[in-house]
């Protein structure tokens, strides 16, 4: 117990670090998969045949190959065609750092998930609200940003909380490509000691803590944000 | 419901489907796979075509397992959380609650790790019955996905047995049947019926999961792409090619349970 | 400011390439974040140190430059140096002829012996007769699995490969494999540590094979990057001839692990 101190002898504050990451890594994820989610969202619903046929192209392959794969996949190429991008504006290569890479590869696999949420839940808003929106002249934005994004809100939020929470597992997927996650330096933590038992079950402790933490402010928003209506509440993956 | 999915689709002509925009999608589409077909590395293939089939082969034969045995926990667990006593209940949900929340990579890791690191100061497990089993790495990869399955599959099960309505079962009493028949016969059949749409994707997802077991040695066809990638140092054409295998599953998988779907004549009540 | 500042520097280092080069440039040295004592290890504060890190950091003085250690997973590291994630690989990485092909390798600093260990209680030795019917652990894409799988493959009942070698260390601790091969001073570490000593000893030395296991570990440069290549090579010539070397191994080992002094390349 005493390797879990969170003063040097002890690697406690190693894991507090990597559990930052994480945290960090899965907020991060997150907002960018919600922006990607309402721009595929969008276009599955009022884009042109191109847009749509693209973002159902999109949706369908993230969600049919495993995420190890696509991380493994973002990671190389993420950086390959950043480095390329730079060398073509005549910028010298950089490097991305690894919580940045874990961002954008995991903000690209929520977002595929968002999009599906997304769109969902605006085909629940009822029709009338938004046909009496364009009764009143307001430009498609305003719609948009006046009725049917308030008016989505409740529906999404059951299907964003599960992404939420999927999210801040998916981001022990990122020790595979050795990003500073806490399930990365549980590793490290637990190969130096030997005492892989103790670490893995402590980071489990940490997952699931924040797991339920997680849940129980979703449950009271949940329930503010959807008076009335039946709970659909539970952890995805 | 999807009886009449299924009526839509062959009276959908074709034309509607192929659009001039979608042609050109197509086209495009087309020239991308030639061209990482001509202009990458794909020599290695014929080399590692058996390594690779074994490889699918176990990921398949991972998925089904797993699957299948999770499934058969998750009923159960499902129950128990539904209608058992609150002895039964709590356990099940605490279940359920760990495995749902916490990663199954680290699951994997501990299960396999960290039991494996409590090993030595148990001699005697060395000469237990069990020991040829421990010693290799697919009971773990086995057991960890089964159970992550259970947990997900758990909560699924919890929905769908409370949903089957009460009349049903009040009816089927009413029949004389009894409680083990009414189990087998009216509630199980329909709450797997209410269940399935959710497990076509919680299968897609358990196929997903399943590559992480390449991390205890286990060599599936993740494991065999990785090899590629270390022998021979190209990068994309073995995640490439990785990334086909999956979708190819992942279409079977939800062909299967569409058919699964429409065999049943689904009027839920 | 500081990334306007960057990029103008950038610019002109672009455009003044060759007229001049600044005194310390950032290099970034990719390893892989494992315990490999004692060339690798981590202190409880996270801190990376050993024998190898002394050394990296010994070269990057001598010859003016600003490094930067990188962690990257071992399997990643070459398509890493490729896709210029980093600029190095200083991790025990042996030259061989399959990496040569992909990227170029520096001089060696060090060349020790290949071993194989196991559990106590099985008496064998490191000779394919000896590994018949073994479960033989070795790390992915390293020499050691290449040279199991050449000549051991065709013997040995299984040969599981690990991403780190500490996990095939773990693994024979647990008793799953029966024998695991690598480099012997990082396995003599093992056997030195409170796990190794209970549960297992040296087993020999495997019989040379140059093509497999090469020359000796080298620092992995991107291909045609001469520059860099060429200030390492200097740099462990230097530091080999100042004693500064010496001083370091002198911490680590009783020998010197620099092997015998021909030149690999």
């Amino acid at each position: 117990m005493g390797l879990l101190a969170l003063e040097p002898p002890g690697r406690g504050s190693f894991l507090l670090a990597g559990f930052l990451n994480s945290v960090m890594i899965a907020v991060g994820a997150t907002v960018v998969g919600l922006c990607l989610g309402v721009c595929g969202a969008w276009c599955k619903l009022y884009g042109g045949p191109v847009a749509r046929d693209l973002a159902a192209v999109y949706t369908t392959i993230v969600r049919a190959v495993p995420e190890l794969v696509l991380i493994l996949i973002l990671y190389f190429a993420g950086a390959d065609l950043l480095n390329k991008a730079l060398a073509a504006f005549g910028y010298p290569p950089t490097d991305i750092p690894g919580v940045a890479a874990g961002i954008f590869v995991l903000g690209v696999v929520q977002g595929a998930y968002s999009t599906e949420v997304l769109r969902g839940a605006i085909l629940a808003i009822p029709q009338g609200q938004i046909e009496a929106a364009r009764a009143y002249g307001m430009s498609p934005s305003l719609i948009m940003r006046r009725i049917t994004l308030p008016a989505m809100l409740p529906f999404a939020i059951p299907g964003l909380a599960n992404l939420w929470l999927i999210a801040t597992k998916d981001t022990a997927l990122l020790a595979i490509v050795g990003v500073n996650e806490l399930t990365q330096v549980t590793r490290t933590a637990a190969g130096a000691t030997k005492a892989y038992f103790t670490f893995f079950m402590a980071a489990g402790a940490i997952y699931l803590a924040l797991t339920l933490f997680s849940s129980a402010i979703i449950g009271r928003i949940e329930r503010r944000a959807r008076r009335g209506m039946p709970s659909v509440a539970g952890a995805g993956r | 419901m999807s009886e009449a999915l299924m009526d839509v689709r062959p009276k959908r002509k074709t034309t509607d489907w192929l659009k001039p925009h979608r042609i050109v999608l197509i086209v495009i589409g087309l020239a991308i796979v030639l061209a990482s077909i001509f202009l990458m590395r794909w020599d290695w293939l014929p080399q590692y075509m058996p390594l690779a089939l074994q490889g699918i082969w176990r990921t398949i034969w991972l998925l089904v397992v797993t699957s299948i045995l999770g499934i058969s926990l998750a009923i159960p667990l499902g129950l128990a959380q539904a209608a058992g006593p609150a002895w039964l209940a709590a356990p099940a949900k605490t279940f359920c609650t760990v495995i749902r929340g916490t990663p199954l990579l680290l699951q994997l890791w501990l299960l396999y790790y960290g039991l494996g690191s409590l090993f030595p100061q148990f001699p005697w497990i060395r000469d237990s019955f069990l020991w040829p089993y421990l010693r290799q790495a697919w009971p773990y990869g086995v057991l960890s996905l089964t159970l992550s399955y259970a947990g997900y599959e758990g909560e699924v099960m919890r929905g769908a047995f409370a949903g089957v309505p009460r009349g049903q079962l009040e009816a089927a009493r009413a029949f004389g049947m009894s409680r083990v028949t009414i189990f087998r016969r009216i509630w199980l059949k329909q709450a797997l019926h209410r269940a399935l749409p959710t497990l076509a994707g919680e299968t897609v997802l358990q196929l997903k999961a399943t590559p992480l077991v390449a991390t205890i040695t286990m060599v599936d066809i993740y494991a065999v792409a990785s090899r590629v990638r270390q022998d021979l140092f190209v990068t994309y054409e073995p995640l490439l090619l990785l990334a086909a295998v999956y979708m190819a599953i992942t279409g079977v998988i939800v062909f299967l349970f569409r058919k699964l779907e429409a065999r049943i004549p689904t009027r839920i009540g | 400011m500081k990334t306007v500042f960057k990029m103008a520097f950038a610019a002109a280092a672009l455009t003044l390439a060759g007229a001049w080069s600044a005194s310390a440039e950032e290099v970034k040295v990719g390893f892989s974040p494992e315990a490999y004592p004692p060339f690798y290890s981590q202190d409880a504060s996270g801190k990376w140190g050993g024998w190898e890190v002394d050394i990296t950091m010994a070269i990057c003085a001598e010859a003016k430059l600003d490094c930067v250690l990188t962690p990257i997973p071992w399997d990643g590291l070459i398509p890493a140096l490729k896709s210029k994630k980093i600029d190095t690989i200083m991790n025990s990485m042996s030259i061989t002829a399959e990496r040569e092909k992909e990227i170029d390798f520096s001089d060696k600093y060090y060349n020790t012996p290949t071993a194989i260990i196991g559990p106590k209680d099985q008496k064998f030795d490191a000779t394919p007769e000896g590994l018949k019917g073994k479960v033989i652990g070795v790390q992915v894409s390293t020499v050691h699995a290449a040279y199991a799988k050449k000549h051991f493959g065709s013997v040995a009942s299984e040969i599981k490969e690990y991403q780190t070698q500490d996990e095939a260390n773990q693994d024979l601790v647990a008793g799953r494999i029966d024998a695991t091969q690598a480099d012997s001073i990082a396995l003599d570490a093992f056997l030195k540590s409170d796990a190794g000593k209970a549960c297992c000893d040296l087993k020999g030395y495997v019989a040379p094979d140059l093509e497999v296991l090469g020359p000796g570990v080298g620092a992995g440069v991107r291909k045609g990057d001469t520059e860099l290549k060429d200030k390492i090579n200097a740099a462990i010539k230097a530091i080999r001839a100042d004693g500064k070397y010496a001083e370091i191994t002198k911490k680590y080992f009783d020998f010197d692990i620099y092997g015998d002094d021909k030149q690999s390349n």
